[in-house]
């Protein structure tokens, strides 16, 4: 394990610990720069519908793993991004580039609206409470036809960045550096308020409301940022999303859609950056694997195609289980271990990060 | 010049019961302050109701002159009294430097949208509020605990980290909830030498309440002894401590009538 020796408060200020995370970093990101010249168009469109989810992952995380707020009602934000940017477009005729920041404003702005009333419920209630709104936002696209084109939906139009038409069928590689652009920047913002006062208030509401307050933290005014700057996010992943796909309907934007979200980020780790992307990778990749598996495996049994329904379902539900059950940090979490493991090879020991629970052990009673 | 900290005639009660009873007593500026009394006396109810966390049904509290009702929560920290708990309320998912930082959170001065871009002024900022804790690290030895997750300190090092997030805050008034509950006797005796120079050195107020009577004696200028809500007397250590009023709520002695007459 690398020890750092810092010699100014900028070294714990600074993005990264240390000059070798940084290059890793910068490797990184040249090779998901270059990768429309190494994939072909279905897989980059995979990749593209990957770092949407991720958008929308880190959005939530903002809200569940930073502020410690439940949300089982951000499928509502993602169609209130998605609407709000195609209904700026149609009616408005307003271009992308204003109507793209303005979607994300407003899902913000929802989301503070919501705010107002939730931040004094707590856990199962604010579940409860943000539910409600998924199924409302749902019945409101539906109910609402001249606004939302009803249960017909709505088509996205190409996006155009000065007079450069983007389609994700047309030039799929512009569309992913696009949605890949408006992806750092959401991790440079999420890193930037990690690293602030405001983010160390968010943890503060998440571990104790009570000391929060005690310490000068406005706390229902600390929620009621978490949950705009946490939709504002998914907002912006909904516009994208509607570009993605072409068609927004109220189907899109169901309340399963808002509980694969939670699940999403429970699987990629709570409360990471890193959490949201392997969270992604897993909503967006798992179903391409399976239905690769189920190819081959038909192809070995020599039947023909084996259809089971729902099995993507089960496969999910199964892996949620087991990472609660074995890993509740997530894939990071996982990630951790592993790299912890070779570091300190060969003195890796198997307790390392395994937490206290007793709180009246002292040092040295063990 | 009003004193520091003064209950006027302060009555809490929950439904029939009454917590705090017409409690009056002041907190002058650079004592120790130590509220004692059996458990159930409204000790930490007092306290509670200095952070806000209560409404008193009757009577004034007030912070150098300045009615504290009017105050929400969030704004003790910002007006000068930072706390510790009974049951120690760290961010336990953060390490002991974000806690302390956090102590910090009154002298923030940047907004959302400068935060997120993370100018050069946040920055600065920055730098100046982990030297500040820096300061309160020095003071308190917390060296060895500086990056590490408070879900695994042990007790002890945890009640450190409380007491160095309160002193982040810069208060004029530092309000102790049983600083020495549950810890060993040497951490107990740093204890005191701390509180001894938060006084001395650092020029704080301390009110402090405390069931360790060894602890309340060594440091503290005046005594406060409360029980069923009211005060039964208020003095140096010596004086409450040899208060028949106070012998008798701990030993249990003589019947209520005396109670009365000794008040």
């Amino acid at each position: 394990m690398r020890v750092v020796f810092k010699t100014s408060y900028d070294h714990d200020i600074g993005m990264f610990r240390h000059r070798a995370q940084a290059t890793w970093y910068v490797l990184l990101l040249t090779g998901v720069l270059a990768l429309p010249l190494l994939l072909g168009s279905f897989l980059i469109g995979e990749m593209t519908n990957m770092l949407i989810w991720a958008i929308a992952g880190m959005g939530l995380m903002i809200l569940v793993g930073q502020t410690g707020q439940a949300s089982l009602g951000h499928a509502a934000f993602l169609a209130i991004g998605a609407y709000a940017n195609v209904i700026l477009q149609q009616r408005a005729g307003l271009p992308f580039l204003v109507s793209f920041p303005l979607a994300g404003l407003i899902a913000g702005a929802a989301g503070v609206l919501l705010a107002i009333p939730t931040t004094r419920l707590h856990g199962i209630y604010l579940a409860i409470a943000t539910l409600a709104v998924s199924i409302l936002v749902e019945d409101f696209i539906v109910i609402a036809e001249p606004l939302t084109g009803g249960v017909g939906g709505m088509f996205a139009a190409d996006i155009t960045i000065f007079g450069y038409a983007i389609n994700r069928y047309i030039n799929p590689d512009a569309f992913y550096w696009l949605t890949l652009a408006v992806t750092l920047l959401v991790v440079y913002f999420y890193r930037n308020l990690l690293r602030s006062p405001l983010g160390r208030a968010f943890a503060a509401v998440r571990d104790s409301e009570i000391s929060a307050q005690a310490m000068g933290v406005n706390v229902p005014r600390t929620k009621a940022l978490a949950f705009g700057l946490s939709t504002g996010i998914t907002g912006l992943a909904g516009a994208l999303m509607g570009h993605y796909s072409g068609v927004i309907t109220h189907e899109n934007f169901t309340v399963i859609i808002s509980i694969q979200m939670l699940l999403m980020i429970v699987i990629g780790g709570l409360g990471t950056i890193h959490g949201a992307f392997f969270g992604a990778m897993v909503v967006v990749f798992l179903p391409q694997a399976l239905s690769f598996l189920r190819d081959w495996v038909s192809g070995m049994t020599g039947g023909g195609s084996v259809a089971i329904s729902g099995l993507e379902t089960a496969v999910f539900a199964m892996i949620l289980i087991a990472f609660i059950l074995f890993e509740p940090m997530g894939i990071y979490g996982r990630w951790l271990k592993i790299r912890t493991y070779f570091e300190l090879f060969p003195f890796y020991r198997k307790n390392m990060f395994r937490r206290q629970k007793s709180y009246l052990k002292t040092e040295r009673m063990r | 010049m009003s004193p520091l900290l003064e209950f006027d005639n302060v009555t809490l009660s929950f439904g029939g019961l009454v917590a705090v009873d017409r409690l009056s007593f002041t907190v002058e500026n650079g004592e120790v302050f130590a509220i004692v009394g059996p458990n159930g006396a409204g000790k930490s109810t007092a306290f509670n109701l200095i952070s806000r966390f209560y409404d008193p049904v009757e009577g004034k509290i007030r912070l150098a002159g300045d009615d504290l009702v009017q105050h929400p929560s969030h704004d003790l920290a910002g007006l000068g009294v930072a706390r510790t708990f009974q049951n120690i309320e760290l961010f336990d998912q953060a390490t002991v430097l974000e806690n302390l930082l956090i102590g910090r959170h009154r002298f923030r001065k940047s907004n959302l949208l400068t935060e997120i871009a993370f100018t050069p002024f946040v920055r600065d900022q920055e730098r100046q509020h982990r030297h500040a804790v820096e300061e309160v690290i020095d003071f308190l030895d917390l060296q060895p605990y500086r990056e590490k997750r408070i879900a695994g300190l042990p007790y002890g090092v945890r009640k450190v980290v409380e007491l160095g997030r309160a002193l982040a805050t810069k208060p004029r008034l530092l309000l102790l909830d049983e600083p020495a509950s549950g810890l060993s006797v040497e951490e107990t005796r740093d204890m005191a030498y701390w509180i001894e120079d938060i006084k001395k050195q650092m020029g704080i107020t301390v009110l402090m309440v405390e069931h360790d009577m060894h602890l309340v004696s060594s440091v503290s200028d005046r005594v406060l002894a409360m029980a069923d809500g009211h005060k039964l007397a208020l003095g140096t250590p010596d004086e409450v401590q040899s208060h028949p009023a106070v012998l008798e709520a701990y030993l249990g002695a003589g019947d209520t009538a005396d109670r009365e007459a000794a008040e």
